[in-house]
């Protein structure tokens, strides 16, 4: 839902359009490169445009904090390569048959980085500290669910519910604190948000505020000691400076723009230093109606507005074809994705036919539609900074007026469409983005008792059978029983058509290509970032 | 002389506390709260969360509360906890920005009074020659040129072309273990880009003054009785014509006062180079009052004693004003 960064001045893409018109190759291109052998050493740079806000992860809601806290902490369970659960600092870990209890069974030997042991202490310190109502933690939701916790040894951790909750088990997979050095201290007042202790591959080195964040490798990481020694995170606020810095090798990784994948980095120079991926993100984006709206309250109108819209055109103009059309709230190819739904695809004719059923008639003057003397127009508001979704609204305002409706743009400062629109209700579509989390719960942005103030389903979505299948999806450890509510959940929204789902875009990530072993999974590249490495005669920085 | 300089400085007590109160309404006045800015549209955040941290930060007290308590504090020259998840002294977060803003600026400052001096000074004597029109299209090339954009092109000419120069940033990776010198020198190739591209855009202002005023200068009775007396040209514009024409361009340099301390936005964005201007700015979009605040009260602080320094400056030199007003 973010993705607001400072726009580069569209003068300033221009320049660098411009001048890497004749940029050839200034260094010879190098032979492919074989797997080389693998090795200890050199350091990994990454370039991030904010600056991380603190690194006790629970009092952070950056991606910045979050990105670094990934290689420090470590949480009871995790997401592998195919984004299935399992366990982390917890070896193994059950639910019992009811769903009502999860075991977990610590790995023993663990280390926090400054030599201390990791126990069950830690863990309900963690949750402790989570729940208490003097932190300031946005993240305390999943466990007021939790009935008791009870730590029986130092390697067992059991939390209990009242009732069974599906997500509970991947909201485990928080960072564990470390108590001894937290345990009866103000958290928020920690030095450790400064310079943290985990448990994770990479310990901390050093923050020059505004600058980078050093992180080197921990010798006694459980999974073994990383191959890359170093991981530095530069602070390079401008998107074009930062893609600068990759060709001029002060970055190693960094994610590339569709422009930029597509025909910026083809040349014979780039793709001889660079390798690039490109699979699909855990984001999409959607035209969402407020259903209070009279405008919207009839589902053939809603219908006749995704027949309207070419999907596939969006995806090409905005995204040069690096992103996929989506028909619902669900990543493709992962489990809870129902890949036939019975969605309504690009057909102008459709949509006239649907609109005329609801009484929608053309104006003999221009076309346009009307009902009882009334045009259909309306507006649709979006973020500042996100050219993307700003180019999505302009073709979908091409093909709406071939329907005969007209569609104002209006895009708006983050702050003031939070509070003036979104939140007082006070708009007629929208263009947003959400990020799709590895659990298919989607309570919070579906159901009809999320539909108050500053809540989620600010669309004022409403539907028992959706509610019922979204309690039920929640209730149940039992997989195949939760894909069937969310594939029904999925059938139910391509019918009604609360928002037009339009596309989920591919993430492009480039990476200098000393770096071995990425192998790209649905996880994405950096889940297997211990095992990355460089081959000795490659390497750069020295230790 | 003493009376009209603690009178002066009694009349800053009222003008301080007006601005801070405008600058605590307007800030307050601007949609959304520290807390949306953090958390809004983020799924796993309750109502209850959202209160818990609206208290954290005292945003659920009235107004006129909220700026009591904020006065109470800076009184004691508490500048408070910045509302950022950091939640660090507003001064330590100011601490550590301003040495390189500071720095920078003076650099910057110095090599533009450096070049702007002489430049405007010969424009002055050549005047309505190549040379004057030359430098005229040079500085105001400098002064239209977009910043940002010429920062780009610089930084890809000589960055990722050439490779002669460092494109972002301060220092180098493990620049910590070169010895001083080396240190020093790849201190001073990263300031290059960055110096130089600022220079160059506000050499115009000052150098047209100094034209101007030199101009103004030479045309004076006194400049023709030199010239009369038969001094050599060098003896009539550099003893004569410029310590005059000196004097208005020395107070310039104190409204330039608080300008040390305000960084650009754009630029040090583009640089990545860690000043006030992006801290101010990210404060702002975080509607992280107390940096804000705080920043504000420096800045204020500064242009009033800024300006203060220049009138007292200015009287010091012209004994006109000295008499007229004191």
């Amino acid at each position: 839902m973010r993705g607001r960064a400072v726009t580069l001045p569209v003068l300033a893409a221009l320049a660098l359009l411009l001048v890497s018109c004749n940029g050839a190759g200034d260094t010879p291109p190098l032979p492919s490169r074989g797997p080389g052998i693998p090795a200890y050493g050199d350091t990994l740079v990454d370039g991030t445009i904010g600056e991380p806000s603190n690194l006790i992860p629970i009092l952070a809601t950056d991606s910045a904090s979050h990105d670094v806290a990934a290689l420090v902490y470590n949480g009871l369970v995790k997401y592998d390569k195919d984004l299935n659960l399992v366990g982390d600092l917890a070896e193994s870990f059950e639910v019992s048959r009811d769903g009502l209890t999860i075991t977990f069974h610590l790995r023993r030997g663990v280390k926090w980085h400054d030599g201390a042991g990791f126990t069950s202490r830690d863990v309900l310190y963690t949750y402790r500290v989570i729940v208490d109502p003097r932190t300031p933690t946005a993240y305390a939701e999943d466990f007021k669910q939790v009935k008791k916790v009870e730590a029986p040894d130092p390697y067992t951790f059991r939390a209990s519910y009242a009732k069974p909750f599906a997500p509970a088990l991947a909201s485990w997979g928080t960072t564990v604190l470390p108590a001894h050095l937290l345990e009866g201290k103000d958290i928020a007042a920690s030095p450790l948000a400064r310079r943290p202790v985990g448990t994770g591959p990479y310990r901390f080195r050093e923050w020059v505020p505004g600058q980078k964040v050093v992180l080197e490798s921990f010798h006694d990481y459980f999974e073994g000691r990383p191959r890359i020694d170093r991981y530095v995170y530069r602070i390079i606020p401008d998107t074009s400076t930062m893609y600068m810095e990759l060709k001029a090798g002060g970055i190693d990784m960094m994610p590339l723009t569709p422009v930029q994948y597509r025909r910026q980095t083809d040349t014979p120079d780039f793709t001889a230093r660079f390798n690039k991926y490109r699979y699909p993100s855990a984001s999409y984006v959607y035209l969402g109606y407020n259903l209070r709206n009279p405008l919207f309250r009839d589902k053939r109108v809603r219908q006749a507005l995704t027949s309207a819209i070419d999907k596939q055109e969006i995806i090409q103009g905005v995204l040069l074809g690096m992103g996929q059309v989506a028909h619902g709230p669900y990543k493709p190819g992962t489990w809870a994705y129902k890949d036939r739904v019975k969605d309504f695809p690009y057909d102008p004719e459709k949509a006239r036919a649907l609109l005329a059923g609801a009484g929608w008639k053309p104006r003999p003057s221009d076309g346009m539609l009307v009902k009882d003397g009334r045009p259909f127009r309306f507006t649709i508001l979006t973020n500042q900074g996100n050219d993307q979704r700003l180019k999505t609204a302009q073709i979908i305002q091409q093909r709406l007026r071939a329907v005969g409706i007209e569609v104002k743009i209006r895009v708006l400062e983050w702050a003031s469409f939070i509070t003036h629109f979104i939140d007082k209700r006070n708009f007629e579509a929208v263009i947003l983005g959400w990020t799709i989390t590895p659990d298919p719960d989607i309570y919070d942005v579906w159901s009809s008792g999320k539909t108050g103030f500053k809540e989620l389903n600010f669309v004022g979505f409403r539907n028992a059978e959706v509610d019922a299948l979204l309690e039920r999806g929640r209730r149940t450890f039992d997989t195949a029983e939760r894909r069937a509510c969310y594939y029904r959940i999925q059938d139910i929204l391509a019918e009604e058509q609360p928002y037009t789902f339009l596309y989920v875009p591919d993430a492009l990530p480039t990476v200098n290509a000393r770096f071995r072993g990425i192998e790209p999974a649905p996880a994405g590249i950096s889940y297997n970032f211990i095992h990355w490495y460089v081959p000795k005669e490659e390497q750069v920085y020295s230790p | 002389m003493i009376a009209y300089l603690i009178k002066r400085i009694l009349l800053l007590i009222p003008l301080l506390f007006g601005i801070t109160l405008i600058t605590f309404a307007v800030i307050h006045l601007a949609p959304g709260e520290p807390v949306d800015m953090q958390i809004a549209m983020s799924p796993k955040v309750s109502a209850e969360s959202r209160q818990r941290i609206r208290e954290f930060y005292g945003l659920d007290k009235p107004l006129h509360v909220q700026y009591g308590l904020w006065l109470g504090r800076m009184a004691r020259l508490d500048f408070g906890r910045s509302f950022a998840p950091d939640n660090r002294p507003v001064t330590d977060k100011i601490a550590e920005r301003i040495p390189v803003t500071l720095s920078l600026n003076i650099i910057a400052l110095a090599l533009e009074f450096g070049l702007a001096v002489p430049i405007g000074i010969l424009a002055a004597v050549r005047r309505n020659t190549l040379v004057d029109k030359g430098i005229t299209v040079f500085v105001f090339l400098g002064f239209a040129v977009p910043t940002f954009w010429l920062a780009l092109l610089l930084m890809y000419l000589f960055g990722v072309k050439l490779g002669w120069l460092p494109i972002s940033g301060l220092h180098s990776l493990g620049s910590e273990r070169l010895g001083t010198l080396a240190w020093f020198w790849d201190l001073a190739k990263h300031l290059v880009l960055p110096v130089g591209v600022a220079t160059f855009g506000s050499l115009a202002g000052l150098s047209r003054y100094m034209r101007s005023t030199m101009l103004e200068v030479i045309r004076q009775d006194y400049i023709t009785t030199a010239r009369a007396k038969g001094l050599s040209e060098r003896a009539v514009i550099f003893r004569h014509a410029l310590r005059n024409a000196l004097l208005p361009v020395i107070t310039l340099l104190g409204f330039s006062l608080p300008g040390l301390i305000g960084g650009s936005v754009i630029f040090e964005t583009i640089f990545a180079i860690p000043g006030m201007g992006q801290l101010f700015y990210q404060g702002v979009m975080m509607r992280d009052y107390p940096l804000v605040m705080g920043i504000l009260v420096i800045g204020a602080l500064l242009t009033l004693v800024g300006n203060l320094l220049a009138d007292i400056c200015y009287s010091l030199a012209d004994p006109r004003i000295r008499h007229g007003k004191a």
